[in-house]
């Protein structure tokens, strides 16, 4: 044990540290804005600050930092995607992430752990070869397996072929890790801020100001901030955000709920995903078993939770896990998705000048998180599109370019 | 369960339907150009409110347009297209 630890535990009186800095007062202009303290904004602070220099930010939420999807996700990062566009967004993104709890100097609790698709039918398994041929192209490792593989990697998954979808493949993916979602945006806000970032919480943005094309301000809740660039990253909210600068996104709000159960003993290491079966499934550190699913049938701003899911969802994760029958589930919720037609986000510029967006991330926006505040970083510093996010521009709709993702989420929708 | 009043088979689960987006003016097909294509079919106005949508009824193939609230999950009002688009149905005016 490190003498330092030991003196501190033999300390009478103990004061707690302040991780995050109080709110500060509102100042009346920023060179960035940024809005939306969710682990996107949050990301993109801390790179302005830390790849660019840019200090001079502040980053407005209208709740809390981290109270919308970041921690209403389930957590699971993955590269196993079908377009070559995706896979190298994502597969920068898992090599981000892996040595983000040293560069961040916080926990974030990321652990690989293996990320299973199963294949019930032929025209699956082609799928999955197609993916794992293409991630293994370019360079993301992905194999397809077979049901003797399978029954290693998830005890207690019914491999039986007299059931209503029986398991034939897998698409094995062994990077595929979740992390501590709430760690993300505690870390890069409190990094964010100790170089300089200011954080305001409970603070509503109301309206955009444009003035001949051009972004000039936000007003708030807390008062009308000039400023020169504005970065809009609030998935679920994404539209209206956009409303207030004038424009419309091609995006539709829908819900996607998710479940914990009540914690059991740890038995299942890899995350197992169902497309046909419209679940997935996996083990958190606290032994709970959290279970997602396909997005609410019609659109919503409402974080309600629903009977029609539990019981679409549930029925399902029992024909591949039937052990699981008498086990109580815990709570579940919701979180609002920003759907695009063609499963990819929206990232970049937008019709008014200096108002950047981050946009589209439907039921795929976690894993992003690092990828996408970097190159966003870099775009709002320098005004040049990466490479990286050249195929998912905004205006790839009026060009009729769309990206196709099929492998986007892990379930179908 | 959620109930779709359906303006012809009566108050069903909504699982029995499907939603077909908003309604909105389709293009002049013989003047409208590709910036116009790409607005109509991928451009949402996405409103948190009360928003005016297509429905169908999936086991009777019956479309219809219902009013409803996209925050409070609430279904304002059913009806038939023809109140909006005249005996001929035909969407050019909404």
């Amino acid at each position: 044990m490190p003498l330092g630890l030991l003196k501190y535990g033999l300390r009478p009186r103990r004061s707690p540290e302040r991780f995050l800095p109080p709110r500060p007062e509102l100042k009346r202009a920023y060179d960035t804005v940024i809005i939306g303290g969710g682990g996107h904004g949050l990301a993109a602070a801390y790179y302005l600050a830390v790849d660019h220099g840019i200090t001079d930010v502040a980053v407005l939420d209208k709740g809390y930092l981290g109270g919308g999807n970041t921690g209403r996700n389930t957590a699971i990062v993955r590269a196993n995607y079908l377009t070559e566009d995706g896979v190298r967004f994502y597969a920068e993104s898992l090599d981000l992430w892996r040595g983000l709890s040293g560069e961040l100097d916080f926990n974030l609790q990321y652990t690989e752990r293996g990320h299973l698709t199963l294949a019930h039918a032929d025209s699956a398994i082609r799928t999955m070869r197609w993916r794992a041929e293409v991630n293994k192209h370019l360079g993301v490792d992905s194999e397809l397996i077979f049901p003797d593989e399978i029954a290693k990697l998830a005890p207690g998954l019914d491999l039986s072929i007299d059931v209503r979808h029986p398991v034939l493949a897998a698409l094995y993916h062994p990077p595929g890790a979740t992390a501590r979602h709430d760690a993300v945006v505690w870390a890069y806000a409190a990094r964010a801020a100790a170089h300089g970032v200011e954080l305001h919480s409970d603070t509503e943005v109301t309206g955009i100001q444009v003035e001949s094309g051009r972004v000039t301000g936000v007003e708030t809740s807390r008062g009308t901030i000039s400023c020169n660039r504005v970065l809009q990253a609030v998935a679920g909210q994404s539209s209206l955000v956009a409303g207030m600068a004038g424009f419309r996104l091609p995006i539709h709000t829908v819900p996607l709920q998710a479940c914990v159960s009540l914690p059991l003993k740890p038995w299942l290491d890899p995350i197992v995903v169902s497309g046909s079966l419209h679940v997935y499934i996996w083990q958190s550190a606290r032994g709970e078993v959290v279970i997602g699913g396909a997005t609410d049938p019609y659109g919503l701003y409402a974080n309600r939770s629903s009977l029609e899911f539990a019981e679409g969802t549930l029925l399902p994760v029992l024909e591949l896990f039937p052990f699981l029958a008498n086990v109580k589930m815990l709570r579940q919720w919701a979180g609002m998705c920003d759907m695009t037609p063609d499963f990819s986000p929206v990232m970049g510029v937008t019709p008014v000048e200096n108002l950047y967006i981050d946009a589209g991330w439907g039921t795929w926006g976690f894993k992003a998180t690092p990828v996408c505040g970097k190159r966003m970083a870099e775009l709002i510093a320098t005004g040049r599109t990466p490479d990286l996010l050249q195929p998912f521009r905004l205006s790839r709709f009026a060009e009729f370019e769309q990206v196709g993702e099929k492998g986007a989420a892990s379930v179908g929708h | 369960m959620k109930i779709m009043p359906c303006p012809l088979n009566g108050p069903r689960n909504i699982q029995e339907f499907t939603c077909g987006g908003e309604v909105v003016a389709p293009p002049d097909p013989d003047r409208a150009d590709a910036a116009a294509w790409a607005d109509y079919l991928f451009l949402h106005h996405n409103a948190a409110g009360i928003v005016r949508e297509w429905w169908y009824h999936v086991p009777t193939s019956f479309w219809f347009i219902a009013d409803r609230n996209t925050v409070t999950d609430e279904i304002v009002r059913t009806f038939l297209p023809r109140e909006l688009f005249g005996a001929d149905a035909r969407p050019d005016h909404p």
